[in-house]
């Protein structure tokens, strides 16, 4: 009886490996179907990133270099790591009265996290994702970033 | 930091073996850690007399960060714990949250929620499939693992925006709803992963080597299961019945249909095959969900700044390494005053002395793989 | 034709007539040399090739494929990149021992190649104990492994060449019963006599099922020998980060790594020479067409397309099966491995009494 238990594990191990190197054969022969690789910088111009990926938050500016921000600073007291900083300032209307804008909007991306709180915060859509991934740089001051480009003023009829 | 000698003259210890003791640290780099964990293990030969863990090395003090966070913020540093069930976690501390503040959570945000936990899972337990084969030296599994990882990362990260840590539900529901994709690549994924799970079997489950390497391995009867206070696939697999969404249902989970995986075995087969079969269950559990998700809003009405009322506030989900509990206590103001995070993976890690006591070195990187350690869980 | 054996015949003869006495001999030994060593880097750099390539291709991946064409030159830029690179040695090692390791490793894994038969008539030494002299050559191996094991000081390494020492002691014996096999068949010890043997049909196809078994119990020990997953608890790389070789960097580790690599082809080359025919070609049957088209290839392709078949089944090995604890290893060895094998022995020896093969 031993005998015959002990040819029994043998034959049973040789088939449990056998199954197992039968599924890596297979991934061998037909590896050029199967492979999942990505070749990241040859696929740049075919890399589709989804619309909702979180890449940095950027301020979308329109033609006439108009953006959305009121500068209320909902985005910044949402942020939980003080990775917006807002600057505001105020700009003096055709009319006389004085209104508060926005002079700098200071976005640290080296403390970002990307959770997108901010965006959710933001009662006018001023700021949103962008799908850039690629932001190593050499100089770490260079992820400071100010959004709003030099000249922008808020769109019309934005409060 | 440890001495030597005060190691050795611990309890349990026994006398300090001069000549047969061997005392070595594996970590905090160690291939088979995952992470910064620092064991100092004495070695008599071959054989394990004693493991210590070591913990600290990647301590954030998430408790005490989260005291200084909103009630909105604090949610997203919990991703960066157990960042394999990143969703999972966001998902406990919500529940807490949506307690306090009585917010009741549209049905279609429940069950989006529930469908990400389970995606989170099956993530999770890929993961652990192949990191774990990688532990007990097969290199080819990992690979495997990934693919199918891969496409639920897809799936978030086009529903969500990120791959990892999510930040996707936020009290009273989730951030945005699903991408008008999402039910097609998750019907594609489960399509695809139902024959590749029966492929996961054939490449190791049934392997005579890794049925020998985790046979009989790491024994934990039920009593020091309960004792340890291990949750999770670990104390499932000592026989304990642990499973929160069964015991505790949150959401819709008392509304489905799936079984509390339990083995009896007690050791790392008993572990392994818990997992295995936990796969095959959230996979049922997805495919259950993801035809009959109801119309509706996906976050309830909630103020911009939320303030909990005073007093004192648990609530429990089950991650893919076990329970996870948030305990809040707060004093009305718009920030916690304290939070306690209950993470399975301390408790787990536990038992790994008690476990690996009397095997080979071989033995506890088997452990450790079936116990599915992640690091930022245990330290916080 | 030109094949192999007429060149080096050729060398001899024009060596023999325009030199004295001692010359052709010490020149032919500096070609030998010149030859080993330049199999030795080409080995090197194609096994670690088809490595890389064989496990990308298990694992849906691609392998190397930036340095030259298909990634043909990557296991070279990697050579020049631990040349350069600086070897160091550990404040607490035994110096002597920690640097003479890698040599003496590399050392044997060249001697090893001596009475290999590389096609028709191309040999180096024909010993008349060609196989106990691969036997013996082998198990000096382990003494450089624990001698880096154990001048390394570092508790990973030593733990990695004790493993060791106990795993390629344990393995030579069902190695060499395996071996022994062939040997009662042919009755001679000489590699020459044992190739020629097969002429008529290899001893896998002759031998019927005792040879079978002894083929791959002779794969499953040298797999061991070599130290190659799923018997690789030397090195054990999620265990022992790196076992022995865990202080060695630069060249001196690039040498370990080479001599793994011949080491393996050394083994699966004898493989080849003792079960599947060496340089023979395939045939079937006599006279017929098939074999004419199969003496049309050259015989040192046979020998090589027959080695790096097992070279890649020993990589299928690696790439598939978890690794083995230390005691189950020895648990195979002495449980498993050596009672089949003797009692194959006696079956064999059974088998060459009879005249039972072809």
């Amino acid at each position: 009886m031993f005998l015959v238990n002990y040819i029994k594990d043998v034959l049973s191990g040789i088939k449990s490996l056998a199954t197992g190197m039968k599924v890596t054969g297979w991934y061998a022969l037909h590896h050029r179907k199967e492979k999942i690789t990505q070749q990241y910088p040859d696929n740049k111009d075919t890399l589709v990133l989804p619309e909702r990926f979180r890449g940095e938050v950027v301020m979308p500016h329109d033609e006439h270099n108009e953006h959305a921000c009121t500068g209320c600073t909902a985005c910044e007291l949402a942020c939980p790591n003080a990775t917006i900083k807002i600057v505001t300032k105020f700009d003096i209307q055709p009319d006389g009265k004085k209104k508060k804008a926005i002079d700098k909007f200071v976005y640290h991306l080296e403390l970002c996290t990307f959770c997108n709180l901010c965006i959710e915060a933001c009662p006018t859509d001023a700021i949103k994702m962008a799908q850039t991934f690629e932001h190593s740089v050499f100089d770490r001051t260079n992820l400071t970033k100010i959004l709003n480009k030099p000249g922008s003023k808020i769109r019309e009829g934005i409060e | 930091m440890y001495r030597e000698t005060e190691i050795l003259k611990q309890p349990g210890a026994g006398e300090p073996d001069v000549f047969g003791d061997m005392i070595i640290n594996i970590g905090p780099q160690h291939p088979s850690t995952h992470g910064v964990l620092h064991l100092v293990i004495t070695l008599n030969g071959e054989t394990i007399k004693k493991v210590e863990p070591h913990l600290g090395y990647i301590h954030r003090s998430i408790e005490k960060m989260c005291e200084s966070l909103s009630f909105r913020q604090f949610i997203y540093v919990t991703s960066k714990m157990d960042y394999l069930s990143s969703h999972i976690n966001n998902h406990g501390c919500c529940l807490c949250v949506e307690k306090g503040m009585q917010i009741e959570v549209p049905a279609r945000a429940q069950v989006i929620r529930v469908l990400m936990d389970e995606l989170t899972r099956l993530a999770s337990h890929q993961l652990w499939w192949g990191a774990g084969a990688m532990d007990i030296g097969a290199l080819t599994p990992f690979f495997h693992a990934f693919r199918e990882r891969e496409m639920i990362n897809d799936i978030m990260e086009e529903t969500c925006g990120t791959r990892l840590t999510m930040n996707y539900m936020v009290p009273g529901g989730v951030m945005v709803d699903v991408h008008p994709n999402f039910q097609g690549r998750v019907h594609e994924f489960i399509k695809h992963f139902k024959t590749k799970i029966d492929e996961y079997d054939e490449l190791l489950t049934g392997n005579v080597i890794f049925q020998n390497r985790v046979k009989g391995v790491g024994y934990l009867s039920k009593e020091d299961a309960i004792s340890y206070g291990c949750t999770g696939p670990t104390a499932r697999g000592s026989g304990v019945s642990c499973d929160i969404r069964k015991l505790y249902p949150y959401e819709v989970y008392s509304k489905l249909q799936f079984d509390e995986v339990t083995e009896t075995g007690g050791d790392c087969l008993a572990r392994y095959l818990v997992r295995m079969k936990e796969m095959r269950q959230s996979l049922s559990i997805v495919e259950q969900l993801i035809d009959n998700i109801p119309e509706g809003d996906v976050q309830a009405k909630t103020k911009a700044v939320l303030k909990l009322p005073k007093g004192e506030y648990f609530s429990r989900v089950e991650t893919a390494r076990g329970e996870f509990g948030v305990y809040i206590v707060s004093e009305g103001g718009t920030t916690p005053y304290r939070i306690k995070f209950r993470s399975p993976g301390y408790s787990n890690l536990s038992a790994l002395d008690h476990m690996a006591r009397g095997g080979k070195i071989g033995d506890l990187v088997a452990i450790m793989a079936m116990i599915d350690l992640v690091i930022p869980d245990i330290d916080r | 034709m030109p094949s192999l054996e007429n060149i080096a015949n050729n060398i001899h003869q024009w060596l023999n007539n325009n030199f004295g006495a001692p010359w052709p001999m010490l020149i032919e030994f500096a070609i030998v040399g010149l030859c080993i060593i330049g199999l030795f880097a080409m080995l090197g750099l194609v096994l670690i090739m088809m490595e890389r390539k064989v496990s990308a291709w298990m694992q849906l991946r691609l392998g190397p494929n930036r340095v030259g064409p298909v990634g043909m030159f990557q296991t070279a830029a990697d050579t020049l990149k631990l040349i350069v690179k600086e070897g160091m040695t550990p404040a607490g090692a035994d110096k002597f021992l920690f640097n003479l390791a890698p040599f003496i490793v590399m050392i044997i894994a060249m001697v090893i190649m001596a009475p290999l038969m590389f096609a028709k008539g191309l040999q180096m030494w024909d010993v008349n104990i060609g196989v106990l002299f691969f036997t013996a050559i082998s198990s000096v191996s382990v003494i450089g492994i624990l001698m880096a094991g154990w001048a390394s000081n570092n508790k990973y390494s030593l733990l990695g060449a004790m493993r060791s020492g106990a795993q390629i002691v344990s393995y030579e014996l069902s190695a060499g019963f395996a071996i022994l096999a062939i040997v009662i068949l042919t009755g001679d010890l000489k590699i020459s006599t044992i190739v020629n043997s097969q002429a008529d049909g290899w001893w896998i196809f002759k031998g019927h099922l005792p040879i079978w078994i002894a083929f791959v119990i002779f794969m499953i020990a040298v797999t061991a020998e070599t130290n190659r997953a799923p018997f690789d608890l030397a090195e054990a790389e999620s265990e022992l980060t790196a076992g022995f070789h865990t202080e060695y960097s630069g060249m001196k580790f690039a040498l370990f790594f080479l001599a793994e690599y011949v080491n393996i082809f050394v083994v699966c080359a004898l493989g080849a020479t003792l079960f599947l025919g060496g340089w023979q070609p395939l045939h079937f049957g006599t006279d017929t067409q098939f074999n004419q088209w199969m003496d049309y290839i050259p015989s040192s392709l046979w020998f090589m397309g027959k080695t790096f078949f097992l070279i890649f089944v020993i990589m299928w090995f690696r790439w598939t099966f978890p690794r083995l604890r230390i005691d189950q290893l020895l648990n195979l060895e002495w449980k498993y491995l050596l009672p089949i094998s003797m009692i194959n022995l006696l079956l064999v020896t059974l088998m060459a009494i009879m005249g039972w093969h072809f």
